[in-house]
């Protein structure tokens, strides 16, 4: 309020100046006033601007960048949560216990099997699906909802939900099976099947996700370029090849990207299903750290997991940027 | 385009076994809620565990499952322990990222360009490679078991200020201009012209924080530890490890916990598909 007072005085001082004075003069002075008052404007755009941007920036501040650097701390220290005034600095200690760390190698493996497994199947079937529907089909609203369907429930209600339907004894999908004569299957009790179990839930439960945007993708798709390869004579499989999947690389790589990083981050599914078993088969690496933090209480060593993990997906990323980004330019 | 009569049967056969695959889990969680254990385990057998049961044979009700479910366990405690979380996320998130989105849209000011970028970066961080150290300072903070411990942590969101951005830099500035020649402040200006005429993106990113912060799991586990802070998620685990374990509350209360998503889903799908895509191909 002040301001705006101020400059209004500013704004009759400056007409009075100009009533009582020639016109020469006033061409003399204006551009000097101009100045004066384009720098107090610049200074108030930027005085606005930090007051509209500093209460995110303080809190990603303290609540990201604090911890992301505190984790980085830490992983140099015997952090102990029981012992927190007893702290004390013990150089590369941490990084190097990981490579010993025979649970750690467990984790991360899983969590890799896990990655390389889920991501080209998830993006298969989240294209298939699309590409099915992207039709004009009776029902297909129908269709779009039910594939959908799973994605409205949590990880959590589906982890919950699909450990009763494997359940080995009485489970809905050993019941099934038997109706066509296959012999119950142990799923999550097994250390063989254990991990595609989740698999084939985390699949189920996220394709839907990334049809969708799949579908937003082929919609954009300009007809005329079908329509321009129909009248080359194209067959449908290259028009698919050379219309359809140029026509969705940008999205395809996004989702692939960040299918990967979620699959890195595989927690809940394990967790709450298996508690890592069965032989410590389908422990992750968030799975990992987040026991070897709150269980064992070790912060020091979670921290460098935690820092490991980082890099891990960063590197993970770049890779796939690197990559991806080489086949466009083919 | 002709498609003959086998293509069309091949199509339609896939696409309902695809259905089926997709659909009957969530079909079965939600009658066998309505079941009696008996008829959980009689029906799994046959195409009837996809079917409610028949009037005949309920007794105490179709959702006698619901009610010993919030019997047995102050589900409504976690049920507006999960709202409070998400409402006040949405709320306070809203306001703070709109700002900041708006201010790197529209104002020029020194460092400008460095801080979107560390915006952006952020987006990299995983956020489960910081829980500890952010369990640790909010243990410092005293806010452990408290609302504020759940939500002030996840107010500022990397990802809600870069949609917010997106959609301030094509908002008509005239409008803006309009309303400085009028005498308004950029406060009132923002507040009173620019907010009410950006309903679609307030609606995105509020349900995008809605569907993240209703989901969430890692968070409200490790902060909110005390029974009476648990929210809906980290609840029912509770059916699922203490005997005696009944399939039908288990189905009710997991039916329950996926209500408010359902509602989001049914009628504000749109909004929520329309944000992911846009960030999707700006990408």
């Amino acid at each position: 309020m002040k301001k705006s007072n101020s400059s209004s005085a500013e704004q009759l001082n400056t007409n009075a100046n100009e009533d009582s004075r020639g016109h020469l003069q006033v061409a003399d002075k204006k551009p000097r006033y101009k100045k004066k008052r384009m720098k107090s404007q610049k200074f108030r755009e930027a005085a606005t601007g930090y007051f509209f941007l500093a209460p995110a920036l303080i809190l990603l501040g303290i609540f990201l960048l604090y911890p992301m650097g505190a984790a980085f701390y830490y992983s140099f220290t015997d952090f102990y949560i029981l012992t927190p005034n007893d702290v004390s600095f013990i150089g590369f200690e941490n990084f190097s216990y990981i490579l010993s760390d025979a649970e750690f190698r467990q984790a991360f493996w899983n969590t890799v099997y896990f990655a390389v497994i889920v991501v080209p199947v998830q993006l298969a079937v989240a294209l298939g699906l699309a590409l099915l529907i992207n039709k004009k089909i009776r029902f297909r609203v129908f269709f779009r909802t039910a594939f959908f369907s799973p994605v409205v429930m949590s990880l959590v209600v589906v982890s919950i939900l699909w450990t009763f339907m494997y359940n080995p004894n009485e489970g809905l999908i050993n019941e099934l099976l038997g109706l066509f004569g296959i012999p119950a299957q142990p799923f999550l009790n097994s250390p063989d099947q254990a991990m595609n179990s989740i698999i084939v839930m985390s699949v189920w439960q996220g394709a839907g996700f990334q049809m969708m945007i799949f579908l937003a993708g082929l919609q954009n798709i300009p007809t005329h370029l079908y329509e321009a390869a129909d009248i080359d004579g194209a067959s449908k499989w290259q028009k698919f090849l050379n219309v359809t999947l140029p026509g969705l690389r940008n999205i395809a790589l996004f989702i692939f990207i960040t299918i990967t990083i979620a699959a890195f981050k595989l927690l809940v599914q394990p967790m709450i299903m298996t508690q890592g078993g069965p032989l410590g088969t389908t422990k992750s690496l968030v799975y990992h750290i987040y026991e070897t933090g709150f269980n064992y209480r070790d912060v020091g060593y979670a921290s460098a997991m935690a820092v490991v993990f980082t890099v891990i997906v960063l590197a993970v990323t770049i890779i796939q940027r690197m990559l991806t980004r080489e086949e466009g330019g083919v | 385009m002709k498609q003959t009569l086998t293509q069309k049967i091949i199509l339609y056969v896939t696409l309902s076994i695809i259905t089926v695959i997709f659909l009957f889990p969530l079909i079965w969680m939600l009658v066998s809620s309505m079941k009696n254990e008996f008829q959980i385990f009689r029906d799994m057998t046959s195409l009837k565990a996809f079917l409610p049961p028949l009037p005949s044979e309920v007794e105490g009700g179709y959702f006698h499952n619901y009610v010993e479910a919030f019997q047995r366990v102050d589900l409504m405690r976690y049920i507006v322990n999960s709202l409070i979380y998400t409402i006040g996320i949405i709320i306070l998130g809203l306001i703070v990222n709109s700002m900041a989105g708006y201010a790197l849209a529209r104002f020029k000011f020194p460092l400008a360009g460095f801080w979107l970028g560390v915006i952006i970066a952020t987006l990299i961080i995983p956020p489960e490679s910081i829980f500890l150290p952010l369990y640790v300072l909010v243990y410092d903070l005293g806010w452990v078991n408290t609302y504020t411990g759940l939500i002030v942590p996840f107010i500022a969101n990397a990802f809600a200020i870069f949609l917010f951005r997106q959609f301030f830099l094509d908002f008509p500035r005239e409008l803006e201009e309009a309303a400085k020649i009028d005498g308004c402040s950029q406060i009132g200006i923002f507040f009173r012209i620019v907010v009410p005429l950006s309903k679609p993106v307030f609606a995105t990113v509020a349900i995008v924080l809605f569907i993240n912060h209703w989901n969430d799991f890692l968070w409200p586990l490790v902060v909110a530890s005390d029974e009476s802070m648990r929210t809906i998620q980290i609840g029912l685990q509770y059916f699922m490890n203490d005997p005696p374990i009944r399939w039908g509350q288990v189905m009710a209360a997991l039916t329950v916990a996926t209500i408010p998503m359902l509602i989001i889903f049914t009628f504000l799908q749109r909004y929520y598909v329309q944000g992911l895509t846009h960030t999707g191909s700006k990408n």
